[in-house]
């Protein structure tokens, strides 16, 4: 599903960000990235959904070398993959609805399919009774799992997260991966950022760690601490 | 490749476009509706924006209204052109009641009046003060006069001019000249006003561009996380673009029919003086409003102004906001 060889990414001012990256996270798999704050997780993941263009080596995300999927090529490719965010970046005029419908609404479905995708999106995160809430009047954890089911609505094969239990309780971030391991039972490919290796570990999928900017370790990494 | 699974290709391939065609569709109404609503949201910005918008319209379109009924005022009185030719001292009155017969059977003139040093002396007696001045002269000072009427024709501007040469080429002649110069200066002066109109229009229309331009861009800004998220969720330019045109398309309709209801509004107020004006002159007329395809053209051109303006802001303001 996803392929990095030989991957560099330096940032305009001659930081280097990724160094000599080579990962192969195969389709229907989940996977955690961790390390430092500074040590490549986010532009790792900016790479895969292109946000941020790598300066050299080749990445293979879905099939597709990403150095050929540019101009309008580059919305289509995003509509296969779901993102969450530390943040959640939920719009807040908009009710959870609507926030979750977002993707669909993209994608040109129709108003009945989007209802149903959107209800069975919320049912499984189990907030179908917040549907017209505003996001402001949610909990964090509340907010997160609304932005997983944005996330997940459109059925993409591959679901990216950004440090998604950054500001929750233990608790509630164990709730929110086992979440993402639900969806990974299903078939889809997850990749997951983030620096609570406690809790990753426990999750017992393999963990990619970095450190400025290079690949620590591969396999073996249940013994690497922060 | 056999025979039925290439119809079975063709009839999918149908198929994506109907279904294509549709998404598109559905996507511009929802997004015709979706400005609309954005639009309904913050009612007083919305209408502060539309008002200027439909005051940068009035005023060209107004001005116009204004020179239309001038011009049609003025015209009826262009009809009623007359040439006075003045024959030269030494030509016999008989000979002038000669020319006068010769120049009413030409063709092009209406009707000539014959005027003789006599009558021309009583009337300007009569009318300037100056007969006491005049009684000190011992000759008669003025000519004889001749008034003509051209033919009223296709084009009397140029039918008048042409008579007019004519006119001064006689020998018996001395000098011809029109009665209603004044219309003909007043016809300049409008001529002037309505092209200053088309300038003053167009830099209107170009305060508008940037009106609305100005607006779309706050709005772009405005909703920039937004778009950012729906750019990460894999919504094409087109898409996100969309609701932004739309609003350019609204507060152009909006700014246009404010312009209308300005137009008709004052011209409502300027209806009793002018019909009071016209009684005066006992004339009979009436103030002219817009007429449909005025209507149509000005509120088509606030449309018209909305979508470019919307169109420049969104090409060269989306482009810079990009997921980070």
């Amino acid at each position: 599903m996803i392929r990095f060889n030989s991957v560099f990414m330096q940032y305009p001012g001659g930081i280097d960000a990724l160094k000599n990256i080579n990962i192969h996270i195969e389709t229907g798999a989940m996977a955690f990235i961790t390390g430092r704050s500074g040590a490549g997780k986010s532009t790792l993941l900016r790479l895969i959904s292109l946000i941020e263009r790598h300066t050299r080596g080749q990445i293979i995300v879905n099939g597709k070398n990403l150095d050929k999927v540019r101009g309008n090529k580059v919305a289509l490719f995003r509509r296969n993959i779901g993102f969450t965010f530390q943040d959640h970046r939920l719009l807040n005029d908009r009710t959870v609805f609507d926030n979750v419908a977002l993707p669909l609404v993209i994608a040109g479905y129709r108003h009945q399919e989007i209802k149903k995708r959107v209800q069975a999106a919320l049912d499984k995160v189990s907030l179908l009774s917040k549907v017209n809430s505003l996001p402001m009047t949610l909990s964090g954890g509340e907010q997160q799992r609304v932005g997983i089911a944005r996330a997940v609505v459109h059925r993409p094969t591959l679901l990216l997260a950004d440090e998604p239990t950054g500001n929750l309780d233990p608790m509630l971030s164990w709730e929110i991966m086992c979440l993402f391991g639900q969806f990974n039972q299903v078939g889809v490919t997850v990749l997951i950022a983030s620096h609570d290796l406690d809790m990753i570990k426990r999750m017992k999928k393999r963990i990619i760690t970095l450190r400025e900017g290079r690949t620590l370790t591969h396999a073996a990494d249940y013994e690497e601490k922060p | 490749m056999s025979k039925p699974r290439r119809q079975q290709r063709e009839v999918g391939r149908i198929d994506v476009i109907k279904h294509l065609i549709t998404v598109w569709f559905l996507q511009h109404v929802q997004a015709f509706i979706f400005s609309l609503g954005q639009l309904c949201r913050n009612p007083i910005a919305s209408l502060l924006t539309a008002s200027v918008i439909g005051i940068s319209l009035a005023l060209p379109a107004g001005f116009y209204v204004v020179l239309e009924n001038t011009r049609r005022v003025s015209s009826g009185w262009e009809g009623s052109v007359q040439i006075t030719a003045f024959l030269k001292m030494d030509v016999s009155e008989d000979r002038g009641k000669e020319l006068a017969a010769e120049l009413e059977n030409k063709q092009g003139i209406a009707q000539v009046q014959y005027i003789s040093r006599e009558q021309a002396l009583a009337e300007f007696r009569q009318s300037s003060g100056f007969g006491e001045a005049l009684d000190a002269l011992q000759d008669n000072p003025l000519p004889t006069l001749l008034l003509v009427r051209p033919q009223p024709g296709d084009n009397p501007e140029q039918a008048a001019a042409s008579l007019l040469d004519q006119l001064k080429a006689l020998p018996e002649v001395e000098n011809a000249q029109y009665d209603q110069q004044w219309v003909r200066r007043l016809n300049a002066m409008i001529l002037i006003v309505q092209r200053s109109v088309f300038i003053m229009a167009i830099f209107l229309g170009m305060a508008v561009l940037v009106i609305i331009g100005n607006t779309i861009r706050m709005l772009i800004y405005h909703r920039r996380s937004e778009i950012e998220i729906a750019k990460l969720f894999g919504a094409t330019d087109g898409f996100i673009q969309r609701p932004f045109l739309y609003s350019g398309f609204w507060y152009g309709l909006c700014g246009g029919l404010f312009a209308w209801l300005l137009i008709s509004g004052s011209l409502k107020l300027l209806e009793r003086p002018a019909v009071h004006l016209a009684e005066l002159y006992a004339g009979k007329f009436n103030l002219a409003g817009l007429n449909p395809f005025e209507t149509l053209i000005l509120i088509g051109s606030g449309i018209f102004l909305g979508l470019v303006g919307s169109w420049i802001s969104v090409s060269h303001h989306l482009r810079a906001i990009e997921p980070a």
